[in-house]
């Protein structure tokens, strides 16, 4: 799909006078900026290298205002997508609130200032990190990826993915393979997540043309892509157990965790989610959904992309645990 | 879309959502500035501790 001219200046708004300061804050996306803060977070207090707390806030900060400009960037470019779909077209620009320019220059320049302070402050290897994510984010996947492959969000994921390799690189100045085994846990989480979610709003993406999978490929396809990448997805994070990154806390918690996001990816797998909404199915004579298929299906990839979240949080927040009684450790052993 | 700023309500919201904008503005410049301060104290003293 091209950028259409579906929203030009003209019908976006003549006047952004009544615009609340509320408007540009939600144009950085601050549920995006609140999930970055905690994965950064996260590498900054797991590389368990001393770094001044100030300094510290300061990065998660610049991390979290430069995830904060990818966001408005996103939704000036995507202001033709948003208006087109429910979960969107209340967002500030194709609401009329903000000007798309506005958003575009909000996005630039936050995005100079969080890398630029990032590197005086901290190091400049995080803000090459920093600079590369926002690029990617905005560049990469909002004005290439997402409109022209099925595949968007399996490598547009790799922007959402790279906030605790920048954190680590804040407190140490480098990203070992430790750093970069919490990036593939939340590269890999990305499709299952997204997919699940996409399953039961097929119908929206396909109005605004934007080529998710289960638009291009249907429904069946997505949820067996969406149980392959749970079967890649689970094991790695495993792995962070083994290499000295997660203690017996961040095992417990991946252990279980993977067991049931399987139970639940399976589910999905068996279901027919996303069948009553997929256009390739319009001969119910051939393939025929019933009214509890679709509620079960539905209710399977609800209680997948769920457990997701849920899933995510737990694995960080139990790294974010033993790193800080680590620290701590640390503090008492000097 | 914006209501027209033609009415006396429309221009006591715009005038009120500008004075927010404005107030917002002031405390980011003041928060950096701020920001800027304490890490350059901290770089500096960081730099100063090893040498004393």
């Amino acid at each position: 799909m091209s950028k259409t001219a579906a929203m030009t200046p003209d019908t976006v708004s003549d006047t952004t006078e009544t615009a609340r300061w509320q408007d540009y804050f939600q144009l950085m996306k601050p549920r995006v900026m609140s999930l970055v803060v905690f994965t950064g977070l996260t590498g900054l207090l797991a590389a368990r290298a001393p770094i001044h707390p100030v300094l510290g806030a300061i990065a998660v900060l610049c991390i979290a205002v430069g995830a904060g400009a990818s966001g408005a960037l996103n939704m000036w470019y995507d202001a033709d997508i948003d208006q087109q779909m429910r979960r969107t077209r209340g967002r500030p620009v194709p609401a009329g609130k903000v000007k798309g320019e506005e958003a575009a220059t909000l996005g630039v320049v936050l995005s100079l200032l969080s890398v630029m302070f990032l590197g005086f402050a901290i190091n400049w290897f995080a803000a090459g990190l920093l600079a590369f994510t926002i690029v990617f984010y905005a560049v990469v996947y909002t004005m290439w990826l997402k409109r022209w492959t099925a595949q968007n969000i399996v490598i547009g994921g790799l922007a959402g993915a790279l906030p605790p390799a920048i954190g680590w690189a804040a407190a140490t100045g480098s990203a070992p393979l430790n750093a970069w085994l919490m990036v593939a846990i939340i590269f890999f989480w990305t499709p299952p997540h997204f997919w699940a979610l996409s399953l039961y709003v097929t119908t929206d993406y396909a109005k605004a043309g934007v080529p998710m999978l289960p638009v291009v490929k249907g429904a069946r396809e997505t949820r067996k892509q969406i149980l392959i990448y749970s079967l890649i997805f689970t094991p790695i994070c495993l792995i962070p157990a083994f290499t000295g990154l997660g203690g017996p806390l961040y095992l417990a918690v991946a252990a279980l965790g993977d067991l049931v996001f399987l139970v639940l990816a399976w589910r999905v797998f068996v279901s027919k989610a996303g069948d009553a909404a997929d256009p390739r199915l319009a001969d119910r004579a051939l393939y025929d959904v019933s009214e509890d298929e679709k509620a079960a299906g539905a209710k399977a990839a609800r209680n997948l992309f769920a457990f997701s979240i849920l899933y995510l949080f737990a694995l960080f927040a139990a790294l974010l645990g033993e790193a800080v009684v680590g620290l701590q450790a640390l503090e008492l052993l000097k | 879309m914006n209501q027209p700023l033609d009415t006396k309500d429309a221009q006591e919201a715009a005038k009120k959502a500008r004075n927010g904008r404005n107030l917002a503005l002031a405390l980011g410049l003041v928060t950096f500035v701020i920001l800027v301060f304490v890490v350059t104290l901290v770089r500096l003293a960081g730099n100063v501790h090893p040498h004393a």
